[in-house]
């Protein structure tokens, strides 16, 4: 099986662990990620302004290399670049003049886009896709008690056209941390915004937001916080030890991309984890289970 | 009562008003203020004027008094309050117009040379552009 992939800008650097284990885990289940030849930023934060088309341009233009590319399926690791580009075909599709006013800009492109033909693609919904029963035949090391708190953030699911799962109480990652052998906390907050972009000029909001989700996931009992989004990693996992530096009673909890704790699972090459960008250290939990 | 007297959305007309349905595209009178927005949004603590009063004094066409307020730049467009909306107002949309409307007007919102360097250099790349999407034209 072949998907198109898009990586955006962090999956490059800040979060090159995210990309290296994705395509790690989707090449032991089968899954050739392609990246796209030619790609543009997304964005990030898709423009909910209903008369500005310019800030759709670009990610329509990164859809329309991948009508090109032959593969309609595009995998978006990042869930801001998911959002933004899943959004844009919502977008063109609810409102004819709107599409064509933005064809007639796109004068460049050889191939014209109308939205149905290229559908963005999150990696858990891949991964469903895949099949959960060939996730667990993929698994190597059986873990005991290992316990996720499983972070979903915004961007998978909200608004709800876009949603991968139920927007109130969505279960698809808890369905592969099941799958993988370890067992689920549920905890409140795992819907919750961390605080997003506010970080640059806000962040006391961050700061709020981070200590609320992370108390919850530790009071619930986790060993790790897994989550798929770069922006929220940052947040939760950064801003946990600023916010140690000031609060010693603050309990941290190690934070994954899910992706890497399922190629730790599937035991493949460790090579593919750069833990030093991590700021609160996984390594002496995962030693602890068994994972290293 | 004599009828000149009641509140009506017909009596409620302004340039601000009219810009803001045409930048956000929403019906802002289908809401009953039953608040389930404020009480769901995660930065509320943080707003001075909390969500489904910013649409309550839209209906009755407060819109200056919401251009000088915190509340649109607080909101990070987590869309929990859309979300939650039994009516189907899509508050995000109306934060993103009282933005727009001050973003069209000034520019900027934040200035990017007061970002202090260190944390410039610190942020991920995703942060920042976010950011500048939503507090710079």
């Amino acid at each position: 099986m072949q998907v198109s992939y898009y990586p955006g800008c962090m999956l490059k650097t800040n979060a090159k662990n995210f990309e290296t284990s994705a395509l790690a885990v989707l090449d032991r289940l089968g899954v050739t990620a392609r990246e796209l030849e030619d790609w543009y930023c997304c964005g990030v934060c898709f423009s909910q302004a209903s008369d500005n088309l310019m800030q759709q341009i670009a990610p329509i233009r990164t859809l329309v290399k991948t009508k090109e590319s032959g593969n309609p399926q595009l995998l978006a690791l990042c869930t801001m670049c998911y959002n933004t580009l899943k959004r844009s075909i919502e977008f063109i599709k609810a409102d004819k003049d709107k599409l064509e006013t933005i064809q007639e800009f796109m004068d460049r492109e050889a191939t014209r886009f109308y939205g149905d033909e290229v559908d963005v693609i999150d990696i858990l919904s891949l991964i469903k896709q895949i099949g959960l029963d060939k996730l667990k035949e993929a698994i190597v090391k059986k873990v005991e008690d290992l316990k996720i708190a499983s972070y979903y953030g915004c961007m998978l699911l909200r608004p709800k056209e876009i949603a991968i799962d139920s927007p109130d109480d969505p279960n698809i990652m808890e369905e592969i941390i099941t799958a993988s052998g370890c067992e689920n906390v549920y905890f409140p907050f795992r819907t919750e915004c961390c605080g997003s972009y506010q970080i640059v000029n806000e962040p006391d909001i961050v700061t709020d937001r981070a200590k609320k989700i992370v108390d919850s996931a530790v009071k619930n009992g986790a060993d790790l916080m897994v989550m798929l989004c770069p922006l929220c990693y940052y947040n939760l996992d950064e801003v946990q030890t600023e916010i140690q530096k000031e609060d010693n009673t603050f309990q941290t909890i190690p934070v994954l991309y899910i992706t890497q704790l399922l190629a730790l699972l599937m035991g493949l090459d460790l090579d593919i984890h750069d833990f030093s960008l991590h700021s609160v250290d996984p390594r002496p939990v995962l030693k602890m289970k068994g994972l290293l | 009562m004599t009828n000149n007297r009641a509140i009506s959305s017909r009596k409620i007309e302004s340039e601000a008003l009219k810009q803001l349905e045409d930048i956000s595209g929403v019906n802002v009178y289908a809401c009953y203020q039953c608040g389930n927005c404020s009480s769901a949004c995660p930065a509320v603590e943080f707003m001075d004027i909390p969500p489904h009063q910013v649409i309550r004094k839209v209906q009755l066409g407060f819109i200056d008094e919401l251009i000088e307020s915190e509340t649109p730049w607080i909101c990070a467009a987590c869309i929990t309050c859309t979300v939650k909306c039994p009516r189907g107002v899509d508050i995000a949309k109306v934060m993103e117009g009282l933005r727009q409307i001050v973003l069209r007007r000034d520019f900027e919102h934040i200035n990017i040379r007061e970002i202090d360097k260190k944390l410039r250099e610190k942020l991920p790349q995703i942060a920042l552009i976010g950011n500048f999407r939503k507090t710079i034209l």
